[in-house]
Parts: C-alpha cells; structure tokens; sequence
C-alpha cells in the first residue's frame, strides 16, 4: 500500500515526477484512441459531404479527388427528382403529429396512473410495461389487418396514429416516475382553490412535468423520425413514403439508374436537420439519458 | 375494460387498506362529478384505447394466427397446431438466420459496451492522476462526437457505410490502397461470406458506441467522488480503479444496456436491410426479422411469418433472463467474496 507521503521528502517529489510521467503517457494514450474513433465517426460524413458535390463519374474515379467544380444541382436533383422535399413533408407531418399527440395522451395517462387509485390501475401499467419489451416484428403482422380493417392502412393519419401507439409506453413509463416526483400541496391548493380536474392537470401539473416532457419528447422525435419497419411495412403507398423509406428505395434504385452525387446530396439533406437539432439540445439530451435510463 | 373501471366508485382497490387510501376512496365518492367522470374518461381512455387497438389485440392476434396456416388475403384459414413451428425448426434459412442472430446478440453488446464504458471512463476519470478525481482534456468534445450517430437515422447509416464498403468507389478501399495494400483493391466487404458478418457488426457498434458512452458518463458521474479518494489513496491503479469500483457499481446500468442492445442486435432489421437487403452473400448476414419480412410481405404467408415472430419474440425474452440471471449469479457472488 503506497503511503501518503509528505511534500517535502524527496522520495515524493521523485514519486510526484513519475506519476506525472505516467499521466503524460496515460493520457497520450486516451487521446490517440479517442482521436482515432472520433476520426472513425467524423470522416465517412465528411467523404458523404465532399461527394455529394460530386459527378457519378467522379465519385466513381476515386473516393478522394476533389470535384472539378462544386455541384450544388446534385442537390436540386435529389429535392425534385427524388422527391426529398415531398417526404421531407410527409416526415414532419406524420412525426410532428404523432409526437403532439403521444406527449398529450402518454402525460395524461401517466398522471392518472401515478396520482390516482382506482381498480385496475396496476393493470394498465403493467400492460403498458409489458409493449415496452416485446419487439415489433411479432405484432407486424396483425398490426397490417388492423389498420387495413379500420381503413388506414397506407394513410399518414394511420401512420401517425400507429406510431403514437408504439411511442406511448416509452412516454407513460417515464412520465409516470416523473409525476410521481410532484408533490401533493400543489394538487390540494388548485382543489381548494375550486380548479377542476381539467384545468387543473393543463394549467398547474402539466407546466410543472415541463423539464420531464421535454426529454421525453426529444427521445420521440428522434426515434420516430428514424423509425423505418413501420412505414416500410404499414405506408406502401410511394406517394406517402417517409424520409427513411424513401432513402432505402432511392438507394437501390440508384443501383441502376446511378445518380450517386444526388444519392449522397440526399443523405446530407436528411442527416443535416436532425443534427441540428441534436446540436442545439445535445446537452439536455445528455441529461436526459441519465435522468430518463436510470430510474 | 379499463373505462369502466375508471368510473367504479367501490371501495376495493387491490392495495392494502391503508388510511390515506380510504380517504382518498371517501373523498373521491363524494367528487363523482361530471368534471372528474369525464376527466378520467378522456385522460385514460383514450391512450389505453389507442394501445388495446393497436398492440394488445395485434400481440394476441398474433398469438392466433401463428397457429394458422392463413395466407392473409383467403378467407379460409385452418388451424394447423404447431405444425409451423416444427416446419420452421426444419426450415434450413431460418435456423441460419437464427444463428446469425444469436451471433449478434453476443458479438454486438461485447464489443460495444466495453467500448463505450472505456471511452466513459477515460473522459470521466483518464485525467491527472494527482489532485480530484476528474476525465481528460476535451471531454466535451469526445462526447459529442461520439454521440453524434445515435441522431443519424439508422438506414442512412447503413447506407453511408454500404457506399464506404464499395468495392470500387467506396471510402475503406480507397484509405487501403492508398497506403499500400493493393490486395484489397475491389475486395467486396459486403459480398465475401467472411468479411459481411464482421463488417455489417461493425456498422451496428459505430452507430451504438456513442450512446451507450453517453449512459456510463451518466452513470459513472452519479457515484459518489469519496469512492475514488479512496481506492486512490489505498493505490489503485486508473485500470484497477475502473475494473474493480466501477464496473460492480454500475452493474445495473451495464445490464440494462446488453438487454436493450441484445434486443437491438436480435431485430438489426433497418441496418442489414441497408447492407444487404438480400440477406447478404449465402444467407451470411441474413436475420430472422428480414426472413419475416419477406414471408410475409413478399410471399404472403401470414401465417409461418407470424410464427416466425413468435419465435423472435421468445428469443428475445430469453437473452433479457439469462442476462439477468447472469447478473444475479455473478453479482451474488461478488457480494459474498467482499462480504
């Protein structure tokens, strides 16, 4: 066992100097493997930027060589003749949508479950628990009939609402702990204050899960604008294609038809909104993961 | 079923009788107002509604049909036992892509959370040796970057990295030739039965590492500093410190991260779907849900595909209890050696 050792012995100092030589080579260390995972991570989108500037012909050349002139109609390309700007569209209504309505519905399920008894109540959680666990593929099949039963297979509402469904057990798990938090006081004050349940619950609780909601809510974002098997499978219709969906078919087909410089133009134009949105709420998603994943 | 449990006033509730309870039950009696009768109508019915319709019915349907032979657009449909189980258990591409799954489900979580938790580490605890405990130089910056993939949707992930994997245009072989190594000039990483696997669980870990980092930053920053004063000054090592505080104090964490990323690696659908939509060179990297997916969609038998489903789902609930078991077992123990 090492002794703490006073400053002036010089057997401390010549300990102190060693120590730091081994924080120099320890540290050295951590960034070369740090620097090369992040140049892992950084550089294909960089490749991805430079040959979306590019000709086929070029990006077929070499994966390097710097375009002869800069093409930004590789752009314009991928905005019209893919369609990105059309399912760009369609992505921000369904998902926009879906995620106004699971935050509502997911918070006022939550709230009821966390601050009321009734019969029942255990039921529903455990239920709502339970589509947390199982995956997708299991019920995909099913979930096609049904949709196609009530009319909306195919349809944005149909996949707006299918996505709601899968989202709301995310939301009421989470919300659920999180009302919990909320102390008793405020409740009984608006009650006494003659505040009905409805008001109540949008003009005092609600406000309150403010912090709580937004986590969430950025989570569901994220998730529903990267879901693919559910509009893959439920949204066939190329008419109402998604931003995800319409990647993968443009993808194969540029196969054939080989407009490489629009394929990469388009990847960029869908990466570069979520990641601004990633930037601007980067930390509160980092506070997020550790509030939200650990009880 | 749920609504109109809501608005039963009687006294019963499944908890014990505790006080508070009663009150709360009395009062409520009292309050059966139309504002709280609606209130709780609206505020459970809806969502639960929305879920009934559009995952339990399915989960139970599914259940059903699994049983059946049903084609889907027939309206005759026989209940054929479980002959499509024992079909499936025979059928040669299935029990492929189940290997291939299981395969994934060990390599995928190894290898990206031991990468994940040494990145946390090191930014949360790689700094000086000397002085408070504190990470490197930078920390912010490495943490965003690696964190950065999980807001990449995970197709266009997968397809940034099947143009890297090109074998003629694509980025690696580029990087390779150019520093020398001509013998992978137009190697198909995608299209060889031994390099696909890897390199297609490569794409995974990238686009996980950065999130499960984020968790052990998380996770790591929550304990408490004096544990740390004192493994030092009792000389533990950063390397002794990390394995043998860190690890045992966030191994719950840890747990719930190999489930998430098992069930991850069990489905991989969107990532394999992008490599190799045809299930990659001799069903190599082909797994259980593209298998699904084709039955179902493509050749429309319902039926076989949605026991196919089952069997995912059962596999699935298998790795989330032997993760668990494991974690009990291991952490049994290192409670006894310390105890």
């Amino acid at each position: 066992m090492t002794a703490i050792a006073t400053e002036k012995t010089p057997a401390a100092a010549e300990r102190r100097a060693l120590r730091s030589g081994g924080d120099i080579a320890v540290e050295a260390t951590s960034h070369l493997l740090l620097v090369v995972w992040s140049v892992i991570v950084v550089v294909p989108f960089c490749w991805v930027v430079l040959s979306s500037f590019k000709t086929t012909k070029e990006i077929l050349h070499s994966p390097f060589s710097l375009p002869a002139r800069w093409r930004f109609e590789n752009y314009a390309h991928a905005w019209t003749d893919a369609g990105i700007g059309r399912f760009f569209l369609n992505t921000v209504l369904v998902v926009g949508s879906a995620l106004v309505i699971v935050m509502l519905l997911g918070a006022m399920c939550a709230y009821v479950l966390a601050r009321f008894e009734f019969p029942g109540r255990r039921l529903i959680y455990v239920l709502m628990l339970g589509g947390l666990t199982f995956p997708i593929f299991l019920v995909i099949v099913p979930l096609f009939f049904v949709l196609k039963d009530i009319g909306l297979l195919n349809t944005l509402p149909g996949l707006s609402l299918t996505y709601v469904a899968y989202a709301l057990p995310f939301t009421v798990f989470f919300l659920y702990a999180f009302f919990k938090t909320l102390p008793d006081d405020v409740y009984e004050a608006a009650m006494i204050d003659g505040a009905g349940e409805w008001r109540t619950f949008f003009q005092i609780m609600l406000p309150m899960a403010g912090p709580g909601m937004a986590g969430v809510a950025i989570f569901n974002f994220l998730g529903l604008w990267n879901q693919f098997l559910l509009p893959v499978a439920l949204n066939t219709n190329p008419d109402h294609y998604v931003l995800t969906q319409q990647m993968a078919s443009f993808a194969s087909q540029a196969g054939y038809a080989v407009d490489f410089g629009a394929l990469f133009a388009a990847v960029v134009m869908t990466v570069v909104p979520v990641l601004i949105v990633y930037l601007i709420f980067q930390r509160r998603l980092a506070g997020s993961v550790a509030t939200g994943t650990f009880r | 079923m749920s609504t109109a449990s809501t608005t039963s006033s009687s006294g019963r509730s499944g908890g014990p009788p505790r006080a508070t309870v009663r009150r709360r039950l009395a009062r409520w009696r009292a309050r059966l107002t139309f504002d709280r009768v609606s209130f709780m109508l609206v505020f459970l019915g809806l969502p639960v509604a929305i879920f009934v319709v559009f995952v339990l019915i399915p989960v139970c349907e599914a259940l059903f049909y699994s049983l059946t032979d049903w084609t889907g657009f027939s309206s005759t449909m026989n209940v054929v036992g479980f002959a499509n189980f024992s079909k499936l258990a025979h059928d040669d591409i299935f029990v492929h892509a189940v290997r291939n799954n299981v395969l994934l489900a060990v390599v995928v979580p190894i290898v990206t959370l031991s990468m994940a938790f040494a990145i946390a580490v090191v930014v949360t605890m790689g700094g000086p040796a000397t002085g408070s405990v504190r990470g490197i130089r930078g920390a912010g910056v490495y943490r965003i970057v690696s964190f950065f993939p999980y807001a990449v949707p995970a197709i266009v992930i997968g397809l940034i990295w099947a143009q890297v994997y090109d074998p003629a245009a694509g980025l690696l072989n580029g990087v390779l030739t150019g520093a020398g190594a001509d013998r992978f000039t137009d190697f198909a990483w995608l299209g060889e039965v031994l390099s696909a696997m890897p390199a297609s669980m490569f794409v995974i870990i990238w686009g996980s590492v950065g999130f499960y980092t984020v968790l052990f930053i998380a996770a790591i920053k929550g304990l408490p500093a004096e544990i740390y004063e004192a493994a030092r000054l009792d000389g533990a090592g950063r390397f002794r410190t990390a394995v043998s505080i860190t690890v045992p104090l966030i191994r719950d964490n840890v747990q719930t991260a190999y489930i998430y990323l098992g069930i991850l690696a069990l489905d991989a659908f969107v990532f394999m779907q992008a490599l190799n939509p045809g299930g990659g060179p001799d069903n190599s990297t082909l797994t259980m849900s593209q298998y699904l997916f084709t039955t179902a969609f493509r050749k429309g038998q319902f039926g076989y595909a949605t026991a196919m489903g089952v069997v995912l789902a059962i596999i699935t609930l298998l790795f989330a209890t032997i993760v668990f078991l494991v974690n009990y077992l291991t952490g049994g123990r290192e409670r006894r050696i310390h105890g």
